[in-house]
């Protein structure tokens, strides 16, 4: 009796090592730890509700200059389109035959764009603008879309507030939508 | 951007090079007839003795990396003329040149979001953090030292095509945003075991290392699931515009959520809800709201010989063939019709008829000589039957754009020549 209970909890002990063992290591050991220092330098995501957003801010009226020099020539003057995809307007038409997708008209949330500028334009030089640049030109975007004021800053938090006219229009995938 | 500009460039339909169509008389001889009186001119044709037989060739190794013959050189990517951004644009696969499934490398589709990045892979990191119990960090030979294993899949643009006229004149310019391949990696879902998921681990976002630094949230079922981190295609590394040194593949799932240059996995709670999940890959409908996370590429195919641009020679014999496809699984049948869609016959399918890949499909048929409307419809394992274009117009509106798996007939003229009977 006393040997079977002795040899249970060496049972018992020797699972939990088992497990507990298994829990802490990887399954092929193959890779290294990832720093947080490296981590926080690629993690550019930022999350709908504006989460990772960085320090900062940008003004309405900084985002003009900056939208003159490293946007107009592929966007337009006002964000009116060109080479680039038009940014402004169409507020209104989305449920129309003629929909016209812009950030005012279109976009769910004011946070991406953010996410995108920063990670993606200029298209000639990507991830090349400060966070400051970056919040300034979001917010002269949204200010052409009439969605903040001219004095507008925007930060972290502000930016996050702002609620974009077509956020409740997306729904979930309902194909197969043609039935026999 | 108007409803008259598509989105993106995803379905710029192209009117197809003169030197192509050049190539396509050359090549496709059941077709369209060898012109044999260029050749008698020659010399070469029985009773002589060709000229290539009286001396030797070129010496062994001659080409280092091999080409195709010089005669099939317009067999080539089918790139639209009129790109308003070459950096950020598509190119399409020769369709109706190509026979059976497998794609070459150097003629699978492309679609890039800021141009094609020269990875040195021994500077090419991939780091996976966020809900995890250890974030970590692998070089290309760590990847290459997990299991490995091989599958076919095809990949398919979202985009392909539009929904709105022009519609292209070619296979190519129709569909010519799907490929197949066989492709060789590691399971995600052993990578991701390395790390540890924690419970609330329901999304993995997944970025490349090119110019857009192209961003998809990928559900963690099907991460789970068939998700696959390739570094081969076809038996050689990736070429740099499929996404070289390593990329993900969703099988099934539209196009440009297979990241390319994959250098981060990003394991979170929700979506991250970025540009192109949200303002670029969502469907519009006519009531104004907009389908998100809408994945899976649906049943489809087309007749690739005789189609569009091509002529058939004579009447009589002429094999019918083509290409289906489903991203919910296997082909189970094709169907193909003769007569404008009155009736239908079972194609037969080459085997091995593979989950998640392109299945040939082949039908011997004699054509009488009077015009014809040929067409074929895909039937998949779920019992989905591919849908007319006018079915999907009648549900989805103009302005949909994404996800067009419409039936495409071709009209053949009495004079043999085929061309896109919704053009």
């Amino acid at each position: 009796m006393r040997w079977r209970e002795i040899c249970g909890i060496g049972f018992a002990i020797g699972l939990c090592a088992f497990s507990c063992g298994a829990q802490a290591q990887s399954p092929y050991g193959i890779g290294r730890p990832a720093t947080a220092a490296e981590v926080a330098g690629w993690n550019i995501d930022i999350g709908r509700d504006g989460s990772n957003l960085p320090e900062g801010s940008g003004s309405v009226s900084h985002g003009r200059e900056v939208f003159a020099q490293q946007c107009a020539s592929c966007h337009g003057e006002k964000g009116e389109g060109g080479l680039g995809d038009r940014l402004t307007g169409g507020q209104g038409t989305i449920g129309t035959a003629k929909p016209i997708r812009t950030v005012g008209s279109y976009w769910p949330y004011a946070p991406t764009l953010f996410d995108y500028i920063r990670r993606a334009m200029p298209q000639n030089a990507p991830q090349s603008l400060s966070d400051e640049d970056v919040y300034a030109v979001s917010a002269f975007i949204l200010n052409l879309n009439g969605l903040v004021g001219a004095d507008a800053i925007l930060d972290a938090k502000s930016l996050a507030a702002v609620k974009m006219p077509n956020r409740d229009r997306f729904v979930g995938d309902a194909r197969p939508d043609v039935k026999r | 951007m108007s409803s008259t500009t598509p989105p993106d460039d995803d379905s710029v339909t192209t009117t197809r090079r003169r030197f192509l169509t050049a190539a396509t008389a050359a090549a496709g001889g059941a077709v369209l007839g060898a012109d044999a009186s260029v050749a008698a001119e020659t010399g070469n044709l029985p009773p002589n003795v060709p000229e290539w037989m009286k001396a030797p060739g070129e010496p062994t190794g001659g080409q280092p990396y091999g080409a195709p013959s010089p005669f099939e050189k317009g067999v080539v990517r089918n790139i639209s003329k009129s790109l308003k951004q070459y950096i950020s644009a598509s190119s399409r696969t020769p369709l109706q040149e190509l026979d059976g499934i497998i794609t070459p490398n150097g003629l699978f589709y492309e679609r890039h979001h800021g141009g094609v990045p020269a990875i040195d892979p021994a500077q090419h990191r991939l780091m996976l953090h966020g809900l995890v119990e250890r974030p970590l960090v692998f070089t290309m030979d760590d990847l290459r030292r997990f299991p490995s294993e091989s599958r076919i899949h095809f990949l398919e643009c979202s985009g392909n095509p539009g929904y709105t006229k022009p519609y292209g004149k070619t296979a190519s310019d129709l569909v010519g945003l799907v490929s197949c391949a066989e492709w060789t990696g590691v399971s995600l879902k052993l990578v991701l075991q390395e790390a540890g998921l924690k419970a609330e681990a329901k999304w993995v976002v997944a970025e490349g290392a090119d110019a857009a630094a192209l961003t998809r949230s990928i559900p963690i079922e099907k991460c789970l699931e068939d998700a696959m981190l390739v570094y081969s295609q076809n038996g050689e590394r990736l070429r740099p515009q499929q996404g070289y040194p390593l990329r993900l593949l969703l099988p099934g799932f539209e196009g440009n959520m297979s990241v390319k240059w994959l250098r981060r996995l990003h394991v979170t709670a929700e979506p991250v809800y970025s540009r192109e999940e949200t303002s670029k890959y969502t469907d519009l409908l006519p009531d104004g709201t907009a389908r998100e996370f809408s994945f899976y590429m649906e049943a489809k195919s087309i007749i690739t010989r005789p189609s569009g641009g091509q002529r058939l020679s004579a009447p009589g014999f002429h094999e019918i063939t083509g290409i289906a496809w489903s991203g919910h699984g296997k082909i189970a049948r094709v169907e193909v019709s003769v007569d404008d869609g009155r009736s239908w016959q079972d194609a037969r399918l080459q085997e091995p008829v593979l989950t998640r890949a392109l299945t040939r499909f082949r039908l011997p048929w004699r054509w009488d000589g009077k015009p014809a409307v040929i067409q074929s419809r895909a039937i998949d394992e779920t019992g989905y039957v591919q849908p007319t274009l006018a079915e999907l117009l009648a549900v989805r509106g103009e302005n949909y754009f994404y996800h067009n798996n419409a039936i495409w007939p071709w009209r053949i003229a009495a004079n043999g020549e085929v061309t896109n009977a919704l053009a």
